[in-house]
């Protein structure tokens, strides 16, 4: 857990100092002799350029090239029949490289083996469908959020994001509230470039207050009519309440209990 | 001449009703609003409990259709993604004429805490709204409300108006 910090005065600085905290690194162990991992990395031979624990799962780092190869022998040899998960992880701006993680499971010996490979930015990866049905909609996404094609796919399109978007979301270049296409999409879909001045940009200020608007907002003792320009200033009027909804206790006499 | 002489401004008995067609029509409107079942997301859940017997929809005349043709609002629960968007319009331009739109919830309203790439910021953006909802989600009496706002508003509206013309609205 990060260190206590008083937080009384948030307002006049920002109490959130460590803005470059480095989480502390998963305690990482060798992998024991004679244990179940052994096996695996016997198994696999030289395919594993590296191994280690963490967690009590086995991570094996591949050449990308070997993926097939390496989640066959994890299939056939090892019992690792299910891959439960497998997507990519954007280092471009540290190394141009994704890495590319393939989450296998064991059901007979209740173990998890994480497969990691590492491709350049434009390189492609070869599909594991033929192992793995789970990865036709796995890949998919991979190529929907990163742009990594994976080759020989039966069906390589976009699955969340529709098939004439522009970028890939969760690449870290990726802006949040997204680009120029992606904030004018159902615009641009629905009723046409010609349409964007009319319609106007996306209003992306969750606190956005426009001050001359007189249709959504009314100030008391300042009301104007619906829609009247008011960009020149409006005049101050007293607060009247509703008669027909208060009921005035205090002039009224009605007493409200028996007690007084 | 005027024999039976009958005294319209107090009908004394008689089976007369006097009143403008507007407010025949709109009598009927507003008490027949039948929303197309659009949930989106976890507002869809309120609206399907203002629709069961705890809350009660069929007694404002409310009944929900799974047809945009038969529908006459079109209620907009829950967030709206961009890759619907399309969707929504297309259901929209189906439903027949004179037709409302409620945009239930947070999402619905601004995109809410959504200020992502993939949500719509505001159904506005694609139909004109009649009333907007607020809450995340809203409770069923708001929804409610909602509808009881919708029809005091047809109750004001004039029975021929065209509502979608390029006068009264900007997007059509």
């Amino acid at each position: 857990m990060r260190k206590y910090t008083p937080k009384d005065n948030v307002q006049k600085k920002s109490y959130y100092t460590d803005r470059f905290y480095i989480a502390p690194r998963v305690p990482r162990s060798q992998v024991e002799s004679g244990s179940h991992f052994a096996d695996v990395v016997n198994a696999l031979k030289k395919l594993a350029f590296e191994s280690y624990v963490e967690f009590n799962q086995l991570i094996v780092h591949i050449k990308s090239t070997d993926n097939i190869k390496v989640l066959q022998i994890l299939k056939e040899k090892c019992g690792y029949t299910v891959c439960s998960e497998l997507s990519a992880v954007d280092y471009l701006a540290s190394s141009g490289e994704f890495e590319i993680f393939y989450q296998m499971l064991n059901l007979s010996e209740a173990k998890r083996v994480r497969v990691l490979t590492r491709i350049k930015k434009d390189e492609a990866i070869e599909s594991i469908v033929p192992l793995h049905k789970m990865a036709n909609f796995a890949e998919r996404e991979m190529y929907d959020m990163f742009g990594i094609v994976a080759n020989n796919h039966p069906y390589l399109k976009r699955i969340l994001m529709p098939e004439d978007w522009v970028g890939h979301p969760l690449l870290k270049t990726y802006p949040l509230q997204g680009d120029e296409a992606a904030s004018w999409y159902e615009v641009d879909k629905i009723f046409g470039k010609e349409y964007r001045d009319i319609i106007g940009a996306e209003n992306r200020d969750p606190a956005k207050i426009d001050r001359y608007d007189t249709k959504r907002f009314s100030r008391v003792g300042h009301e104007v009519p619906f829609g009247a320009d008011i960009s020149s200033g409006e005049k101050e009027k007293d607060i009247e309440y509703s008669k027909t909804f208060l009921v005035d206790y205090t002039s009224s006499q009605k007493q409200l209990d028996k007690r007084k | 001449m005027a024999q039976h002489q009958v005294n319209y401004a107090s009908s004394a008995g008689l089976p007369i009703a006097l009143t403008t067609v507007d407010k025949l029509v709109n009598w009927g409107r507003s008490n027949s609003l039948w929303p197309l079942t659009y949930g989106l997301a976890c507002c869809a859940i309120e609206m399907m409990a203002s629709g069961a017997s705890r809350f009660d929809f069929d007694r404002f005349g409310t009944i929900f259709r799974a047809s945009p043709r038969q529908a006459d609002v079109m209620i907009l629960a829950g967030t709206l993604s961009k890759k619907h968007a399309e969707f929504t319009r297309r259901l929209y331009d189906q439903m027949a004429e004179p037709k409302w739109v409620i945009s239930m919830g947070s999402c619905a309203n601004t995109g809410g805490m959504f200020n992502t790439y993939a949500t719509v910021q505001g159904v506005d953006r694609i139909v004109p709204v009649d009333i907007y909802l607020p809450g995340c989600a809203p409770r069923p009496e708001t929804l409610q409300y909602a509808l009881m706002m919708l029809q005091k508003k047809i109750r004001r509206e004039s029975a021929n108006m065209k509502k979608n013309t390029k006068q009264n609205l900007r997007l059509i």
